[in-house]
């Protein structure tokens, strides 16, 4: 399958993987850029975990295909992951690591 | 791409092997989900040091960190010249992969070393025994993603790796694109917020 096939077919093609691995590398630096900013520590755990997140799901999309193959893969992929998170929030507040109010 | 690869009429009219894929990666998720949530539970409850913001080497962190990303992309561009037939640049992406996850490696062992040498054990306090079980395991997974992109690499050689083999590709790439958002998680989890 050639660039033009894999366009037409809405699937990836080296230019956007090119352009994703950019966007990766800007938001790396941006993590390591807000790291180093002390006024921005009150928020640093957030804006941290929405910027890992973003990277996180734009290599599960354009590097996994997920965005465009069956969704069957992504609910096999999702199901866990939503599992796997559920537990560590639940262990975090169990042992008092996080608290409500 | 991936329905480029012809294989056996199936009830799901998916590949079994790729949905077997999927389900293994998917337990992962579960087995890494645990290691971080101990991380993160026994978290600053160390009683003797050394602490994270005594030892950890962000500015090396962020140089391994780029190399896996980095790594991701040569991977994904080896899938797209092994399902085109491009021999060639499967052989360079493919090797291009491999090198950039040894590389990750030697980082690793590189900060391994020095946490020794300061005085950071498995069994020197919490902060050592989750952090080095969490990072270890995930090295593990490096490792054999590496040996894993290998073999490829020599049945590219022997000529038996053309488009019609591709989805042995994307299985391998899927397995070394988990591993890179694992490491994205542990990047952010482990290193930048303390």
């Amino acid at each position: 399958m050639n660039e033009h096939e894999n366009a037409a077919r809405g699937h990836a093609t080296a230019g956007t993987y090119l352009v994703v691995a950019a966007i990766l590398t800007v938001i790396t630096v941006v993590e390591v850029g807000v790291y180093y900013v002390p006024s921005l520590k009150p928020v640093l755990a957030p804006t941290l975990i929405v910027l890992s997140a973003s990277k996180f799901a734009l290599v599960v999309m354009f590097y996994m295909h997920l965005r465009q193959d069956h969704r069957l893969f992504s609910a096999i992929f999702v199901v866990p992951l939503m599992i796997a998170v559920g537990v560590a929030i639940a262990l975090l507040f169990l042992f008092g690591v996080l608290a409500v109010g | 791409m991936s329905d480029a690869v012809a294989h056996h009429p199936t009830s799901t009219g998916l590949d079994s092997r790729k949905l077997a894929f999927w389900t293994f990666i998917g337990s992962e998720c579960l087995l890494f989900g645990s290691l971080i949530s101990t991380y993160l539970v026994y978290k600053g409850r160390s009683v003797t040091g050394p602490t994270p913001a005594e030892i950890l080497n962000i500015p090396l962190t962020s140089v391994s960190t780029f190399d896996l990303l980095m790594s991701s992309l040569a991977m994904v561009l080896a899938l797209a010249a092994v399902a085109r037939g491009d021999r060639l640049w499967a052989r360079v992406w493919l090797a291009t992969t491999a090198a950039l996850g040894a590389i990750f490696l030697g980082f690793q062992a590189y900060e391994f070393t020095h946490f020794v040498q300061e005085g950071l054990k498995l069994q020197t306090n919490l902060f050592g025994s989750t952090f080095f079980t969490l990072t270890g395991f995930h090295g593990g997974h490096v490792l054999v993603g590496v040996l894993w992109l290998l073999t490829l690499l020599f049945r590219s050689f022997q000529g038996k790796l053309g488009p019609d083999k591709a989805l042995l590709v994307e299985l391998a790439g899927l397995y070394w694109h988990f591993v890179d958002v694992v490491w994205i998680v542990i990047f952010t989890v482990v290193y930048l917020i303390q």
